[in-house]
């Protein structure tokens, strides 16, 4: 007979040596076992990714961007920034100025052919030149501040400092980040005001034909209110400040893109190849329109242009000025002295 | 001289974030800000790891490489450290960093980011050592105080490692040889451009 006891002393020697027969085979290969045979590798992961993807798993701090462990693209938002952005910018900027001075030496101050009469015929109103002035003041300090803070530690660093420039560079960057706004008011109305002048047509074409009488003396291929380098100088304005203000904007609201850095090393990217393509194009056409041809500046300045200018380089404006009865024929008349 | 160095061994690092909790106490880091975190890689799958991830402290750091006003210095023990009096939170050390070191205090629009801070090595900034004014700016200066940085102090695995780069490297090769694997110090390559053979 056997008691309860023994019974569970038989069963308990019994599960004793089971447990120990199972585990046994297990125990051997734990001698072998590699944890990291499977473990993820920095390497392969890296490999694995794809251009402007990063590595990441997951946090558990409530912050969904610091779950990104590593992001190589940074390397080439450097390479771009510190390399191929100067070149870029070097190469438009300077050009364009080498461009312009050499043009100057060429071919001179352009000149009104005929003289001035003394007449003057109104060519921009109030309105025209508030709009233009506002955009184009917001416009130079944008330009000078973005490009400080691009190039500025090369080139103004060195003259005044660490200290000085870091404060200048600081006042500079709210700058950019306040004008932007009055900036894209003038883009707007100046859109507004003048797109209706600025529609390609066929008599753009001859006036490129004749590259728009820029090389050659006695040229003055007929234009109307813009000429075809005013045109494109418009469109330039246009869709280059709107891809700025748009790329701009992801910018100043960093937290808006869904993309993270990666979004925004893009759109920095955008911003800066577009702005010193932009400074550059704005370069000639401040040059043409101060130095470069006389006459010029008084459109945007006091508003009224000499006729002899307005015929030489606006004919078919002055004609239709005059047919609505807005064009002086005579003289004005002489200032009574007091 | 040293040139000192962090290495997380992420086969030990059982992701306590121990390390993050410590480093936020030790400099009073504001909220929002997490100068290091964990970030578990395959989480749930087989071969799991987990990486503690600060500023690496880069040989030819790419943040110093970037900054518009030049704000980053590296000091004689190799600590890449920056000046929040010359930084103007244009956020490009953000997106020239390998390792998503820097971060804002301000999480605001119109481009109005404040100060960057990152992670300093517990080697405070360019104020004199273990001034209150540095410690407001940067936290405290441990290894003024000749103690190395609190997060790997504090580790309670010693997965995450600071000191010397060759003596935290023979030590993670030790472990290496004496285990049998390693899944290798993680950001080295990117940071530091060399890597332990494991």
């Amino acid at each position: 007979m056997s008691s309860p006891s023994s019974i569970i002393k038989t069963l308990a020697a019994a599960l004793a040596l089971a447990f120990a027969l199972a585990i046994a085979p297990a125990a051997a290969q734990n001698n072998n076992f590699n944890p990291t045979a499977q473990s993820v590798k920095e390497d392969q992961l890296l490999n694995a990714l794809k251009e402007g993807d990063r590595l990441s798993g997951r946090v558990s701090i409530p912050d969904p961007k610091s779950a990104n462990l590593i992001q190589p693209a940074g390397r080439e938002w450097r390479a771009f920034h510190q390399d191929k952005l100067p070149l870029i910018g070097g190469v438009a900027i300077l050009g364009m100025l080498a461009a312009l001075v050499l043009f100057y030496l060429v071919r001179g101050r352009i000149r009104v052919e005929a003289g001035m009469s003394g007449v003057t015929i109104t060519r921009f109103a109030g309105i025209d030149r508030f709009v233009h002035w506002l955009t184009a003041g917001c416009f130079i300090v944008l330009a000078l501040s973005g490009l400080n803070v691009s190039f500025g530690r090369m080139v103004i660093m060195p003259l005044f400092g660490p200290e000085a420039f870091a404060s200048l560079a600081g006042y500079g960057k709210l700058a950019h980040n306040y004008l932007a706004f009055p900036f894209m008011l003038g883009l707007a109305l100046m859109f507004l005001i003048w797109v209706k002048d600025n529609v390609p047509a066929k008599i753009d074409l001859e006036w490129i034909k004749q590259g728009g009488g820029l090389f050659s003396k006695g040229s003055h291929p007929p234009a109307k209110r813009f000429n075809a380098g005013q045109k494109v100088v418009f469109w330039i304005v246009i869709i280059g400040g709107v891809a700025m203000s748009v790329s701009g904007w992801f910018l100043l609201f960093p937290y808006l893109p869904a993309g993270g850095v990666t979004a925004l090393q893009f759109w920095t990217t955008v911003h800066a190849v577009l702005a010193v393509l932009f400074v550059a194009a704005m370069l000639a056409h401040a040059y043409i329109g101060s130095v470069g041809m006389e006459g010029a500046f008084d459109a945007m300045g006091t508003g009224e242009v000499d006729l002899n200018w307005a015929k030489e380089h606006h004919a078919l404006w002055v004609e239709d000025e005059k047919a609505k009865g807005r064009a002086p024929t005579a003289p004005p008349r002489a200032m009574p002295a007091e | 001289m040293a040139r000192v160095k962090f290495l997380c061994d992420a086969d030990r690092c059982i992701e306590c974030n121990a390390c993050v909790t410590a480093c936020k106490n030790e400099h009073d880091v504001p909220w929002g800000i997490n100068r290091r975190r964990v970030v578990t890689i395959n989480d749930g799958k087989p071969g799991e790891r987990s990486v503690s991830m600060a500023c690496m402290h880069c040989t030819d750091a790419p943040c110093a490489a970037v900054c518009p006003v030049s704000c980053f210095y590296t000091t004689a023990d190799a600590v890449v450290l920056h000046s929040k009096d010359l930084c103007i939170g244009c956020g490009y050390c953000f997106y020239a960093c390998p390792f998503g070191a820097p971060q804002y205090p301000k999480v605001g629009n119109f481009g109005s980011r404040g100060k960057m801070d990152k992670c300093t090595y517990c080697a405070g900034g360019p104020e004199a050592d273990m001034t209150s004014a540095e410690y407001v700016k940067y936290g405290s200066n441990r290894l003024a105080e000749g103690k190395l940085p609190i997060c790997a102090e504090m580790c309670s695995t010693k997965s995450l490692l600071a000191g010397d780069g060759d003596i935290i490297a023979s030590i993670y090769k030790e472990r290496v040889m004496k285990r049998g694997y390693g899944s290798g110090a993680w950001g080295w390559k990117t940071a530091y451009k060399e890597t332990i053979a494991s």
